[in-house]
């Protein structure tokens, strides 16, 4: 283990390290915990320039409840689910089989459409802006959730069929041809054989596509509008446009907006580290 | 003599059709929406476009009016300076999350729930990493401006400075990033072989020489994910200006990913023309990156 394990060093070196590790969190996490107390404080508190002293009171019910119960925010938080999970069960269906495909077969062009899906991955959001907003708008799509679920799980195919195509890289080929010996038809070999070993690999990706998803702004301006179909990341602005000023309404809004992937992340952990570090180690 | 009973064409051509038939919708999607959209932006930037009306041909016109910043006064070179001192910057975030996963290698009690703390920024979307660090810059009650106050520094606004308002901004992108790069490397860290520590020891190797020589090696394919989602990262960044800046003062903080959308969908016109010309730069930059990265990992598919 590298650095040298702590418990090897002289009990002072010990000490220091476990005083250490808490107050580098706090510095880390300052930002936040800012925001966390802005979230409790009354509206009192702001008008009196009492920014960083004791809340004179707790509010974090009435300030969460009229995040909740008094503005658009239950939209947004809805859209955000509406748009999020159809991409990811897009996403991860069609690079299960883009996966599979080139991940199995031998045949001329696979690593140039491998190489296809990792560069398109990579490009700038710019280059694809006005094409895809305008095939947006053609296809009746613009401002609804529909038009950007599709570039989503057109998009995000890109990376998920690299991260599926070297996870069956890593799955034992026999198993394919002994089902290939026994007669199983190439569709039963990836429904029966490959899906149910490749589990981990779709807790991880949905996990992952789960939170870039939520977390999107840019497409979310560039395809989508009004209360009716803008994602929460989207709808944080408006409702800060709507409370301006009025920092622990925004700062609750924050808070609620950026909770899912993270309520994702912390009951997923160990899916999600594993999607992110795809690669890392050899 | 007995013959082989008729197989059908499906039986006998499957193992060469099935990976078409599998990549096929994943094929369509990515090409109408990824594939064709660059080539069409391409196209699109030679010609004067308000997203509605007819097209009308300039030929190399827009990037001449970009060279010569005809149409806007400085936007694209400070927005292309701002893109370059993005990319350099935002590469801090390796050795720093190196640092801090070096820091959190230690099997004392909590460290996992430590590690899990420390990686947080990176789950919040960038929108309120925005708003949060646009608050802790603030001149007025920000956090920043409190701790200078207590070492007798007089009230900096970050954001509405002309000269540091991009850096503020890199800081803000730097935050997750950074916690980015620490779980590559806190994961890269777990595989290192203890033998080859052991032997650096033995040698007498130790602490930085111990790093260089002996981890960092062992760490390559940590580094290369940290390298090639780092620099997508600063080219890519849009939402933090747009949410703490909206490339203000004066269009100091604009980059080009930003000053694009700015030129193309923005109240400033529906310049679709002008802005894919924008686009087009951008994409080429982008281009000798992507280019790396594929040859590295073409490199990797032939070792195999």
């Amino acid at each position: 283990m590298f650095p040298r394990p702590i418990e090897k060093s002289t009990p002072a070196a010990r000490v220091a390290y476990k005083t250490l590790l808490p107050v580098a969190l706090l510095f880390w996490l300052l930002p936040l915990l800012a925001v966390a107390v802005f979230s409790v404080k009354p509206d009192a508190d702001f008008t009196s320039g009492n920014y960083w002293g004791w809340p004179s009171s707790f509010e974090a019910l009435n300030n969460y409840g009229k995040v909740f119960f008094a503005s658009d925010m239950p939209r947004y938080l809805l859209n955000s689910v509406l748009i999020t999970v159809p991409t990811v069960i897009g996403a991860v269906a069609l690079s299960t089989m883009t996966g599979f495909a080139l991940g199995i077969y031998k045949f001329r062009g696979n690593l140039l459409i491998f190489f296809m899906f990792i560069a398109g991955n990579f490009v700038p959001f710019q280059i694809l802006m006005v094409p895809v907003r305008d095939l947006t708008l053609e296809m009746g799509l613009y401002n609804t959730k529909t038009g950007l679920v599709l570039f989503h799980i057109a998009f995000q195919t890109g990376f998920c069929t690299l991260f599926m195509r070297n996870f069956i890289r890593a799955l034992p080929f026999e198993l394919i041809e002994a089902a290939r010996v026994e007669g199983v038809s190439e569709i039963r070999i990836f429904r029966y054989v490959v899906l149910p070993l490749m589990r981990p690999a779709i807790a991880a990706l949905s996990v992952l596509i789960f939170t870039f998803i939520w977390n999107d702004y840019f497409w979310a301006v560039v395809l989508t509008q009004g209360a009716e179909s803008q994602p929460v990341t989207a709808g944080i602005t408006s409702f800060n446009a709507q409370y301006r000023a009025a920092y622990h309404l925004m700062s609750a809004g924050s808070i609620v907006a950026a909770l899912p992937p993270v309520l994702m992340f912390f009951l997923m952990q160990r899916h999600f580290i594993a999607g992110l570090t795809l690669g890392a180690v050899k | 003599m007995q013959t082989l009973p008729k197989r059908g064409f499906w039986a006998r051509n499957q193992r060469r059709l099935a990976p078409w038939l599998f990549l096929a919708p994943g094929i369509a999607f990515f090409l109408v929406y990824v594939i064709l959209p660059v080539f069409q932006s391409f196209n699109l930037s030679l010609y004067e476009w308000d997203g509605l009306g007819a097209k009308e041909y300039l030929g190399l016109r827009n990037y001449e009016d970009l060279y010569w910043e005809f149409v806007d006064r400085d936007a694209f070179f400070i927005s292309l300076k701002n893109n370059l001192i993005w990319l350099f910057l935002y590469l801090l975030a390796i050795p720093g999350g190196l640092f801090i996963a070096l820091f959190l290698n230690q099997n004392v009690w909590g460290i996992r729930l430590y590690k899990s703390l420390f990686f947080f920024p990176f789950v919040i979307s960038q929108v309120v990493v925005g708003l949060v660090f646009a608050w802790f810059y603030d001149p007025a009650f920000g956090l920043l401006n409190v701790a200078l106050g207590w070492i007798g520094l007089g009230p900096i606004n970050v954001l509405g400075d002309e000269n540091l308002v991009t850096y503020g901004i890199i800081a803000a992108g730097l935050w997750p990033q950074t916690a980015y790069c620490m779980i590559l490397y806190l994961t890269g860290l777990n595989a290192v072989d203890p033998e080859q520590i052991e032997a650096g020891r033995l040698d007498g190797a130790k602490g930085l020489r111990m790093l260089w020589h002996i981890i960092l090696p062992q760490l390559r394919p940590a580094t290369f994910i940290a390298f090639v989602v780092t620099i997508i990262g600063a080219l890519r960044s849009f939402d933090l200006i747009s949410i703490m800046t909206q490339g203000g003062p004066f269009g100091s903080s604009r980059v080009l990913a930003f000053y694009m959308f700015e030129v193309a969908l923005s109240e400033y016109g529906f310049r679709m023309g002008y802005g894919a010309a924008i686009a087009v730069v951008l994409f080429l930059i982008m281009l000798c990156f992507i280019a790396y990265f594929l040859w590295s990992m073409w490199r990797e598919e032939k070792g195999h």
